[in-house]
């Protein structure tokens, strides 16, 4: 028998450590000799807590586990081998519904293995792609299987992986680099975190393929800083790999030699540009340069330099093992192979998924993140962060691939999908996003500088109730200005989540204006709180709770709200049994 | 030197009894590589918490940059701070997910409960309040992390509540100690 905890950042934060230590000590206290496995996150970061208690009958996962679970647990299933019904959530039998849609590649591991042991790695048949590599096949031949494999860039612009490998390959040196861009900035994207949390070892030996395959001997990774623990069991991974031959002189005795190592990254979102990540490795600030000259040409310190993202690399070592053309039978003729997606916001499942390319935005919604939380009706999907844009209810049979989504003026992006529903304004959410990159812009373009500075006052002016129609005007103009004025990527895609809302939910942006309403209820602006004289009761309570004593009526009677003193704070709303306080 | 750029700079930072010979280990193992200007910021600001403007004078002595590439970088950072920070750091997340979960409540209450804004420290030095894009703990949104411990599934009340206790910790703490 056998214990497996999910000790991710997820798993962590929702109090993964307590049950494990809990565990622990019952297992002390009564004898018990059962081995305790920490692994990464498997994704469905809503059940956390998670255990599974492996015995010979199978696999059963607890959910949502407590310290008095974990007694129960230990009594009945551990000593006595009966598993408590009520409190698991899946079996081998019976396994999570929303698994079943999924096809796991990258994730292949995460949840399963043990990250803090190279040997759990191994024999789930790790680094057996690397020894095929390094033994029986060219550079070439290992770049060709990636091309057969249709493998596209996992970071969000979806360049072809095999391309990129070619050209840095092609480039004249004997010194050559390999980077990792696992500067995961998009807020909402937990993607690379958990692979290098669950898997270290899958990025590791992807990159000593890659660095085989174009004849680099150096590498980088380069990390958020934000992610402690990733940056804790990834030093880990790398001392093993190390001390396995793995990494460092003379690999596995092939006589190709391959370094690397981690560098952390600082607090900047726009390092996640190619040659501002460069910069940035340099030591310097991290602000973009013109391309061309491409990082494979010239990149770090001027040499060829190939860069790509986490889940790219995860990918390599099952295209090796398994073959490229296995690869390809996933996904649609242009976007090949799997994708894995942070699903958050307003969903009932949040969580981490990877589905086929091609599936659609409905059947990942709803399908595998259960739909809407508390049954409200879906407005849009956000994907692709800053850089993206929101997808409307209409264009929910879009299927996920990075010409589709395109299409409808998003971007595939790293894989963050935020669901919103009724209660999100799509104004305030635009607003948010230029207040993300007008933070972010590092300030050499003059048009992402100031543009995007001048299209988050028109946005503050228009979610304060102060907009006027020529705003969207100049709103819309502002936004080609910024995308043709700017170098970089940031800059280029800073303005698609306001083109996008002013496609899909222009409405909403009138609505603002010009009867100063916000249809979602969300600008504290212009919305005013009111009591329903049908089902208020006079309990008081409203009026206890309100902090500024805007709320007054006696005892058994109506209450009544005084709008000049109310700051719209909402506590009455949510303290109200009788659903009699609303707004307007 | 004797610039009158430096005095109006030093007057804008605390930058009192700073032992700047315990920088010597950083300072050596970094000695003669290049691209390592950004790995020797972090590691001085986890020996002091901050980067001193007496150590970032140094950092560019000893590695012959000027100060003013120096100073570029520490501020083009958000990890990196030019002032002293209190015992705890909170990490607000602010998030696409946590936004749209109502991260913006908890930080108002978190604000009203400290009495100080983000990117400030409490008078007695037990909190500094920071912003930051994303913590990856979506799924748990709104979500914010003490001292690198994450708190998930916040509400104004338990964000508040989760003050309190530490506060209540460290008054308990003083107490032990006298």
């Amino acid at each position: 028998m056998k214990i497996r905890i999910g000790l991710g950042s997820c798993g962590i934060a929702a109090g993964g450590r307590k049950i494990k230590s809990k565990f622990e000590e019952i297992f002390k206290e009564k004898n018990i000799d059962i081995e305790i496995i920490s692994t990464g996150c498997i994704g469905m970061c809503y059940y956390e807590p998670l255990v599974d208690i492996i015995d010979d009958n199978g696999t059963y996962t607890y959910a949502n586990v407590t310290q008095s679970m974990v007694e129960e647990i230990v009594d009945e299933h551990i000593l006595k081998g009966c598993p408590i019904e009520k409190y698991i959530v899946s079996t081998d039998k019976k396994p999570y519904p929303q698994l079943k849609k999924q096809v796991r590649i990258v994730l292949r591991n995460c949840g399963i293995i043990n990250p803090e042991k190279i040997e759990d790695y191994i024999a789930s048949g790790g680094y057996t792609a690397l020894k095929k590599v390094l033994m029986e096949m060219t550079p070439q031949e290992v770049i060709e299987e990636v091309k057969i494999s249709g493998l596209r860039g996992r970071g969000g612009a979806g360049f072809p992986t095999w391309f990129k490998w070619n050209a840095a390959r092609a480039s004249k040196g004997d010194e050559k680099y390999i980077v990792c861009n696992a500067d995961e900035g998009d807020p909402g994207a937990f993607m690379d975190r958990s692979v290098i949390e669950g898997d270290p070892h899958s990025l590791i030996e992807g990159m000593i393929i890659a660095a085989y395959a174009i004849g680099a001997h150096n590498g980088f990774v380069y990390v958020r800083a934000e992610y402690p623990l990733a940056i804790e069991r990834l030093n880990l991974a790398i001392e093993q790999a190390k001390d396995n031959n793995l990494l460092g002189k003379n690999i596995l005795n092939s006589g190709f030699d391959f370094e690397l190592k981690i560098k952390m990254g600082a607090g900047a979102f726009v390092c996640g540009e190619e040659t501002a990540l460069i910069a940035s490795l340099e030591g310097e600030r991290g602000m973009p340069r013109l391309k061309p000259p491409f990082p494979a040409q010239s990149g770090f310190f001027g040499k060829p330099t190939n860069i790509n993202n986490v889940e790219t690399y995860a990918n390599v070592p099952w295209i090796l093992k398994n073959g490229g053309a296995e690869f390809a039978k996933y996904g649609t003729e242009k976007s090949k192979g799997t994708k894995v997606f942070a699903l958050a916001g307003k969903i009932k499942r949040g969580g981490l998924i990877e589905v086929p390319m091609g599936m659609t935005l409905r059947e990942v919604i709803y399908d595998i993140g259960g739909g809407i939380k508390n049954d409200k009706e879906f407005k849009a999907v956000q994907m692709g962060g800053p850089s993206g844009g929101c997808i409307p209810k209409e264009l929910l049979d879009t299927p996920v691939d990075y010409e589709s989504i395109n299409k409808t003026g998003a971007i595939m992006g790293s894989g963050g999908m935020i669901v919103m529903d009724e209660t999100t304004c799509m104004v305030d959410i635009t607003r948010f996003f230029l207040d993300f990159t007008c933070k972010e812009s590092c300030g050499k373009c003059i048009y992402c500088r100031i543009g995007t500075k001048r299209m988050l006052e028109i946005l503050n002016k228009i979610t304060q109730g102060n907009g006027t129609l020529e705003d969207i005007e100049m709103l819309e103009e502002l936004c080609y200005s910024v995308k043709d004025g700017s170098l970089c990527g940031l800059g280029q895609t800073a303005p698609n989540p306001a083109l996008t809302t002013l496609k899909y939910f222009k409405d909403e942006y009138i609505a603002h204006i010009k009867d100063k309403k916000c249809p979602a209820g969300q600008c504290k602006s212009l919305i005013s709180y009111k009591i329903n004289a049908e089902k208020c009761v006079g309990c008081t309570m409203c009026s206890k709770q309100c902090p500024v004593n805007a709320i007054h009526g006696e005892r058994k009677q109506t209450h009544i709200i005084d709008q000049d003193k109310c700051i719209k704070c909402g506590n009455c709303i949510k303290i109200c049994k009788f659903n009699a306080i609303y707004t307007e | 030197m004797g610039c009158s750029c430096d005095k109006k700079l030093a007057l804008n930072f605390d930058d009192k009894n700073v032992d700047l010979s315990l920088m010597e280990p950083i300072l050596k193992k970094y000695e003669g590589q290049s691209a390592s200007l950004i790995s020797i910021l972090q590691e001085t600001q986890g020996l002091y918490g901050y980067l001193p403007l007496s150590a970032l004078n140094l950092i560019a002595e000893r590695t012959g940059n000027k100060r003013a590439k120096i100073y570029g970088i520490a501020t083009f950072y958000a990890q990196f701070r030019l002032n002293p920070t209190g015992k705890y750091i909170i990490l607000q997340c602010q998030g696409t997910a946590c936004h749209v979960n109502g991260s913006e409540e908890v930080s108002r209450a978190i604000c009203e409960e400290l009495n100080i804004k983000p990117g400030e420290t409490t008078e007695d030095g037990i909190f500094t309040l920071e912003d930051v894009a994303c913590l990856g703990c979506c799924s748990l949104a709104p979500v914010m992390m003490i001292n690198g411990e994450a708190y998930g599934n916040l509400t104004p009340d338990s964000a508040r509540k989760i003050i309190r206790e530490i506060y209540e910790k460290e008054r308990r703490g003083n107490s032990d100690e006298n």
